[in-house]
Parts: C-alpha cells; structure tokens; sequence
C-alpha cells in the first residue's frame, strides 16, 4: 500500500512550521496509523533526516498520550477512537494523509506533531482530587453509594485526558474534559465535603489556562475516544449555579 | 555480600506489626528536611510520591510521560485482589496468601507474601476514599468477580478499566501534593543514572525529553518505580515507551537482580499481522470460559477457517488437558499453543495464531448471550482486525506480558544499594514464579501507598546525621560524564540499521529462546547471539538528529542498548536454573505429560545477579517454609 502522507514538521516550540509530503510504500492495510508512521521514520532514519516527533505510548487506546489530525479530524476519520486504533485499512491506495497536531493556544507545540497538555495536569491540580491521606480511609463498605450513581460516575472517569475535546472545539474549550473529573468526584458522597470548592477552582483554573468558552457545539462527544456525554457540560454548569449560590 | 532479607521476628501474622513497631521513626520539624526522589509514576511511583509528601518529606517525581496520568499501569483491564470475604465464601488474608505462594509456584517469601494479603483490605478502604468508582451491586456495597486460579470471589473492578481509575485516584493525590508544593513533578524526564556516594543512593542524571538537557537531582534516598521490563521482546502486551533502563543502570552500579528470567507470557494476545508491528494487543481472559481453542489437524493448511470441518481440527487442549480443557492455566495454555504453532499448524498470516471460535457457544447459547457477555470484546476485535467474530473464529496468539523478575529488594523493600529502593512491578518481591491475576494492581499499588513510607524511615533516620552531598560532589560529574558519553558514543556510530531493525532481531532471539519454553541448548545459542547483536548494534546503528533537542529515536536507542546486556542475564538466569518452575519451563525437566517438574531440594531459592565488569556473579536467597509445604501444582 502507498499513501502520501503530509505531516506537520516544527522544529520546537518557537520554531516556524510547515507540512511536509512523504511518499510512502510499503504498508499494509494491517498496520495500524502509528506504525505507519514507525515505518515511516525508519525511512527517514536511513535518509539521514530527524524522524518525526509523535506521541505515543500504551497503543491500546487507554493512557490517552496519542492524538493528531488527520484530514481535518481528531484522530483521524472515525468517531470516538484514538489514533492509535486507527487502521491503515481505513484509507486507500494513493490517498493523500494530512497529519497535523492538536490546535490551541493552550497546547502549545513542542516538536512536529507533540503538544504540551500540561494544562490539563494543572486543571486537576486545582482539585481533580479527594483531600484524604493515606491511611485514613475507614471500611470500603460503611458509605453505601448506589449502583446508578457509581455507574454514571464511572461513565465520567472513563476519560482518557488526550485532549481531542479541545482540540476539535471551534473555541479550544476544555469544558468536556473538566466537566467530567468534576462530575466524576462530584457525584460520589466520598466527594461531597468539597464540591463547590473542586468546582470553582478547577473552573477558574480552566479559564486562566485560557481556553475557550463552550457553546454546545457538541463536536466534542463525537471525536471523544471514551464516549464522554456532552450532557456532563450541562450538569457542570447548573452545579456551578449551585455552588455560587450556596458554596 | 550476603544476602539479608530482614525478615522480622514474630509469627507470620505479627511480623509486619513487629516491624512497624520497632522500625525506626523520624519527628515531623525533620521529614522536611529530608528529600526523595521517586521514578516512575504509575500506581507505586504515584502512590509512593503522593504518600511521602504527605508524610512531610520534599519529593521529586520523574516520568518519561508527558504527564504522570500515562503510566502503564493504566492499561490494566480485569481488576484487584483484596481478602475483604464480602462474598461470605470463605476467603480470609490466609488464604489469599496461600493462593498467591502456591501461584508463584513458591518461589517467593513467605513474609512478603502475606503481608501482601494482608495489606490487600485497607487498600481497597484507601481507593474507595480517593473516589474509585469500583462496580457495586444494587443495594450499594461493593460488587467482586472471580478471577483465574483461586475458588473465592475477592477481584474489585471498575468495569475493564480498573487499572485506569486507580491510576488516575493515585495521579490525584500526586497532583494534590503538587499543588501543596511538596512534589515537584518532572514529566518527560528520563532518568539515565543512579549517583552511588559513599555506597548509597544519593540522586541521580536525567535527561530533559523534550529539551534534551541533562541534569544532576540530588536526594537523601531514590525509590525506583519504573515497572516492567517486557519489552526486551519488543512485541508485547506493554507500552512503547517501557523500558528497563533505570534498573539496569541500578544493577551495573551495584544492585542485585533477581530472577529476571520469570517472564510471564499471556495466551490470548491479538498475533502479530506484520513485521512493522509494534504492540500486541491483550484480550481478555475471559473469552475462553465460552470459546474452543483449536488449529488445523493438517500442517499448513491453506483453507479458511469456516471450511475445515470438525474433523479435521485439533482441540489441542480440550485433547492435551482433559479436565480443565480450554480454561487450562495461563502459562500450560501459553506452551500449548507455541508447541503446535512451533510444529507447523499456526494459522493467520504468519502462521503464528491459533483460533479461538465461538461457533459453539453461538449454537448452543445464541448470539445474544454471547454478546452480551463479550459484545466490546468482539467489537474492540473488529476494529483491530476488521474481522467479525461471529462469523468466523479469532486469531489469538501468546504474547510478553508481566515481569516477576526485577532488582532483588529485601522485606523493606531496599535493592542492595542502602538508600536505593524498588518497588512495583521493577522489584522481585511477591509473585514468585508465575503472578496471579489481579495480583499485579494489588502489588504495585501496596508497595507504594503502604510498605515503602513506612520502611524508608528506617533508613533516612540515619541520614539525617549523615554528612551532606550536594550535586557538585565529584560522583555526579563523574556520572554525568560517563551518561554523555554514552550518548555521544551513540550518536556517533552513523551506520546502516535503525534502531527497531536491531530491536526485531533481538526481540526473535528472546521470543523464541527464553520465553515459553526453554532448553539449555537454545539459551547458549541465544546469549551468543546477543553478545553479537550487541557488537553489531555499537557498530551499525544510525541514530539520526542530535542530543540537545526531542529526539525519539535517540531515547528508543538508549533503552536498547540497555535491553540488549539484560537479554543477556535472562538467559543466564534461565540457564541456572535446572528445573521448571511457573513460567519458568525448561523442557529438560518435564514429566512424561509434559508437566512442569519443580526441584525444590536444589532450587528453592531466589537468583540474585550481581553485575561486576561485565559479568554476572550468581547469589543465592534461600527460601524457608516455615508455614506452607510446598506441594505439586497440578491441572490435570
């Protein structure tokens, strides 16, 4: 199989970018889109030019490190999927690849296609979280939680933190992705001593990273590789009417 | 040296208080005082860094990630074991740690093994705390499901993403220490070497991935967190980026490594489609309670699988293992498939799958049932393969998946550096020969969270009044020179071969040779053939780019390199060991039926290697039963 790919090459963060094309034979419709970018770097490798920088690490879709555009797309043309999970079988003979990296202002680039997500890790850092020590916890089953209630706080857990949320976002808004941790943690009675105060934090912290306002576009449940509902913005949002009124 | 594992005094149910109340403690006015530094970030890097912060003590946190949430722990599916008895059947701290020896196929402590039931209960109390969303009935409490060899219900789950939630509760608390500024997290920084000062562990040389500077971080004590090392297959079920280096470098400085030959290799992995490949997906256990393993009686046989027709397929293990058939145990399950792969009938592509069909259970259940019980299994299969399971059977085939082996650590968990610790999947403490499903969160995770902040007082409060080193004390310079050159030796070689070209050529030797099954012959051969791979490595490989920028290929090639000398010591040390024991098969020492012979009388003990200028050095940890006798392990 040989596709052309076009790929976004800067050479660090201040550094001008441009797309580079590639010709490249020699895949199989097996090969997964990461591995056709391995291949490709070994090209390059033999070529006696820098491979390119991607990022990559459990390739079973879970830890969330992977995630580029491709034709115009949060990872690539499937719906709700990482980039690792994405198939070369999912393009054809000749196919022109337009491979670019995660766009806002809040991921700045790194090299070629890595960005810094560290934005995220802030936003947790302002109370993604449950202040207890190690050690304190009392019985696992002396607070009864429904199933209902761990079921859907589970639905919202399940994120992966790759950042195709914001990527895709019209605004760059990380709303999806704060929504979820704060309905994760919000829900739970383990969570309920600060609530209000995860919520207003991690919120405040969401708009000092800069990133966007959301306006119920919806793009983001579509490339959302956990299925994060858009439905979890929604309940952020009346929650943090709550917690200004009475927090 | 000899070995010491401090086992404390007491009956085996007292000697963890004993310890804890003898252990030496440290006031809070000089925890302060006192700095860490942890590498790695998954649940025992995480969960260790979080715990000592809170403790008082100033942490440093490496990750060669670009955020600690990345940590390969996060990608385990099935669960965690805990001896809670909710289920009322029967299960107590005693016998979860008689199921993990006896697992182990005892070659493990018993003092660390059952501390480590011990542990199990309050852990789960701690994730339940730090708001894990683990399944529960409907009436509230906490829901369990039964796991691979054992006759209770005691495996906690969060869906097939429990690895991931109590990653993520464990990235939590390590971020909430952050915003306390009591850890300094360094993401996409990889620690290349450990600073040895006056025999113990005082800091160590990493190297900036995304900026290419190399610096000096000095501490009071460095706890090694850095997971498995299966990767030295190259195909297996870890992420790309894990890597054995940290230990490595740990163990040319002077830290013992044990058992690195006990590998443990799944039996339903997806196989691998091309030589490009690099990663092997894992499919749940599970799948064989209802599916029927089998390949074509006929070597070679170019039909599809949907035209053989039942009598011309061999159920190799319903055949093979009469009472236990396809639920046969991981490792006899493993063995089995390479024995017929190996002799000509592998199916797929590279002839180098068996099938697992559900024509059966599709007959006699329905396709409803059976897509009820595995619906994501079948569809996470499709979009891999792009083949529907329903219609014809999958390709499964055994792949690298956890490490037993790793630094020798004695019951507080120190390597035999004083100073340098090893805990989670990196040291060889609980597991034994073979590890236990759902043993592996449960490890890593109470090595962290609850032994390690409670043993490294025990140490530092003797480096309080020890004299000082700072990062310009001549060891680091030393050090750091020595990591440079290494680099720069790398950089310099400019030849012909990438560097996962050398990786797939080590990778064949190690899969074919010191994985599944093992003979003395091919353990020769194989670390001839290492000890020329490594020649030909420092003499053809092309690393393009240079150090001071982010240079992937250069980070895969230091790994390598690392990865190439501990290929070697895994054959060695399956070389040594002249029986077979859990995953460890060597076929010289088999029964007639092909079962694993132990030989207790000459090899009940823990393989320690000791590194000194380029050769190994063979110590010997006797291991005591003073409460279980060993016994058989039979499937038949």
């Amino acid at each position: 199989m040989k596709v052309t790919f076009k790929i976004w090459r800067q050479e660090n963060t201040d550094a001008q970018g441009e797309l580079k094309a590639y010709e490249v034979d020699g895949l199989s419709e097996d090969m997964s889109f990461l591995e056709a970018l391995d291949h490709l770097n070994e090209i390059l490798v033999l070529k006696d030019e820098k491979v390119i920088a991607f990022e990559h690490d459990c390739r079973e879709g879970i830890c969330g490190q992977c995630g580029v555009f491709i034709n115009g797309r949060a990872h690539g043309p499937h719906n709700n999927t990482t980039t690792c999970q994405l198939h070369m079988r999912s393009f054809k003979e000749g196919d022109t690849i337009v491979v670019e990296p995660w766009r806002a202002s809040s991921f700045p680039i790194v090299k070629d296609l890595v960005v810094d997500r560290s934005a995220f890790d802030r936003i947790i850092q302002q109370g993604g979280y449950i202040t207890a020590k190690t050690g304190t916890a009392a019985e696992a089953n002396a607070i009864l939680v429904s199933k209902e209630v761990s079921d859907s706080a589970m639905d919202a857990a399940a994120c992966i933190g790759c950042g195709a949320c914001v990527a895709t976002c019209k605004n760059a808004s990380a709303a999806l992705f704060t929504a979820a941790k704060i309905n994760h943690l919000n829900k739970l009675p383990q969570g309920q001593p600060e609530a209000h105060r995860r919520l207003l934090d991690m919120t405040a912290q969401m708009e000092f990273e800069n990133f966007g306002s959301c306006t119920f576009t919806g793009a983001c449940e579509i490339e959302c590789p956990a299925d994060i509902s858009i439905s979890n913005i929604a309940e952020m949002n009346a929650r943090y009417v709550k917690a200004k009124l009475f927090g | 040296m000899k070995l010491n594992a401090k086992i404390p005094e007491g009956k085996l149910e007292d000697k963890w208080k004993n310890y804890q109340a003898k252990s030496h403690l440290i006031n809070p006015a000089n925890k302060k005082k006192l700095k860490i530094i942890v590498v790695g970030s998954g649940l025992a890097g995480a969960g260790a860094a979080a715990t000592l912060a809170e403790l008082g003590y100033e942490v440093q946190c490496f990750c060669y990630q670009d955020s600690a949430r990345r940590a390969h722990s996060v990608a385990a599916q099935g669960g965690i074991n805990a001896a809670k008895n909710y289920q009322h059947d029967g299960d107590s701290v005693w016998r979860m740690f008689h199921d993990t020896l006896k697992g182990g196929d005892f070659r493990s402590r018993e003092a660390n093994t059952y501390r480590l039931a011990e542990l199990s209960a309050p852990l789960i109390d701690h994730f339940v705390q730090q708001g894990v969303p683990f399944a529960r009935e409907y009436g509230g409490v906490l829901a369990n499901r039964s796991f691979g060899g054992v006759q209770v219900q005691r495996t906690f789950y969060a869906r097939g993403q429990t690895g991931q939630q109590l990653l993520l509760a464990a990235y939590s608390q390590l971020y909430k220490m952050v915003r306390a500024k009591k850890v300094e997290m360094l993401p996409r920084h990889e620690v290349l070497d450990i600073v040895i000062i006056d025999g113990k562990a005082k800091g160590v040389i990493s190297r900036n991935l995304a900026k290419g500077e190399i610096k000096r971080f000095a501490a009071d004590a460095v706890v090694l967190a850095t997971g498995g090392y299966s990767r030295v297959f190259r195909l297996s079920t870890l992420a790309i980026g894990c890597n054995g280096s940290a230990i490595w470098k740990a163990h040319k400085r002077g830290a013992y490594f044990a058992a690195p030959s006990f590998t443990q290799i799944h039996p339903t992995a997806l196989p691998q489609t091309s030589e490009a490949q690099s990663k092997l997906t894992l499919m749940s256990e599970s799948l064989r309670n209802d599916g029927r393993i089998w390949v074509p009686k006929k070597k070679g046989d170019k039909r599809k699988a949907i035209d053989i027709p039942e009598a011309e397929r061999d159920y190799y293990l319903e055949r093979r293992y009469p009472s236990y058939g396809n639920l046969a145990p991981r490792d006899i399950a493993s063995r089995a498939a390479k024995e017929r792969i190996d002799a000509g009938h592998g199916v797929g592509q590279f002839k180098n799958a068996v099938y697992l069909d559900f024509k059966h259970a599709i007959q006699k259940l329905g396709k409803k049932v059976v897509e009820d019980r595995y619906g994501n299994l079948f569809n996470m299969y499709e979009k891999i393969t792009g083949i529907n399971a329903y219609e014809e059977p999958m390709k499964i085939s055994p792949a690298a998946h956890f490490s037993m082996g790793g630094l020798w650590v004695d019951y507080e968990l120190m390597t035999t550096i004083p100073g340098l610790y090893a805990i989670g999947e990196c040291n060889y403490s609980d597991h034994g020969a073979n590890r236990l499903g759902a043993n592996s969160l449960l490890q890593t995770s109470i090595d962290g969270y609850f032994i390690l902040p409670n043993t490294i007082n025990n140490y530092l409060e003797g480096e309080l009044k020890a004299k000082q080193y700072g990062i310009d004390h001549p060891e680091f310079s030393k050090v750091e020179d020595e990591v440079r050159e290494q680099i720069k030796k790398l950089l310099e070689v400019n030849g012909t071969r990438t560097v996962d070209d050398f990786h797939r050529e080590l990778g064949k030797v190690m899969w074919q040779e010191c994985a599944m099954s093992r003979n003395r012959k091919g353990l020769e051969n194989a670390i001839g053939e290492i000890k020329h791979i490594k020649n030909e490595f420092w003499k053809h490989v092309k690393v393009t780019g240079s150090d001071n920028e982010m240079n992937p290929e250069l980070e895969k090639a230091l790994r390598l390199a690392d990865f190439i000398e501990l290929a070697e010591l895994m054959c060695l040390d399956a070389l040594q060991r002249d029986e077979s024991c859990g995953a460890h098969f060597r076929e010289e020492y088999q029964s007639e039926e092909g079962e694993a012979m132990r030989n207790d009388e000459d090899f009940a003990y823990v393989s320690a290697w000791e590194y000194n200028a380029g050769n190994f050095v063979l110590h010997k940890e006797k291991l005591m039963f003073e409460y279980v006798q060993p016994t058989v392990r039979s499937y038949k």
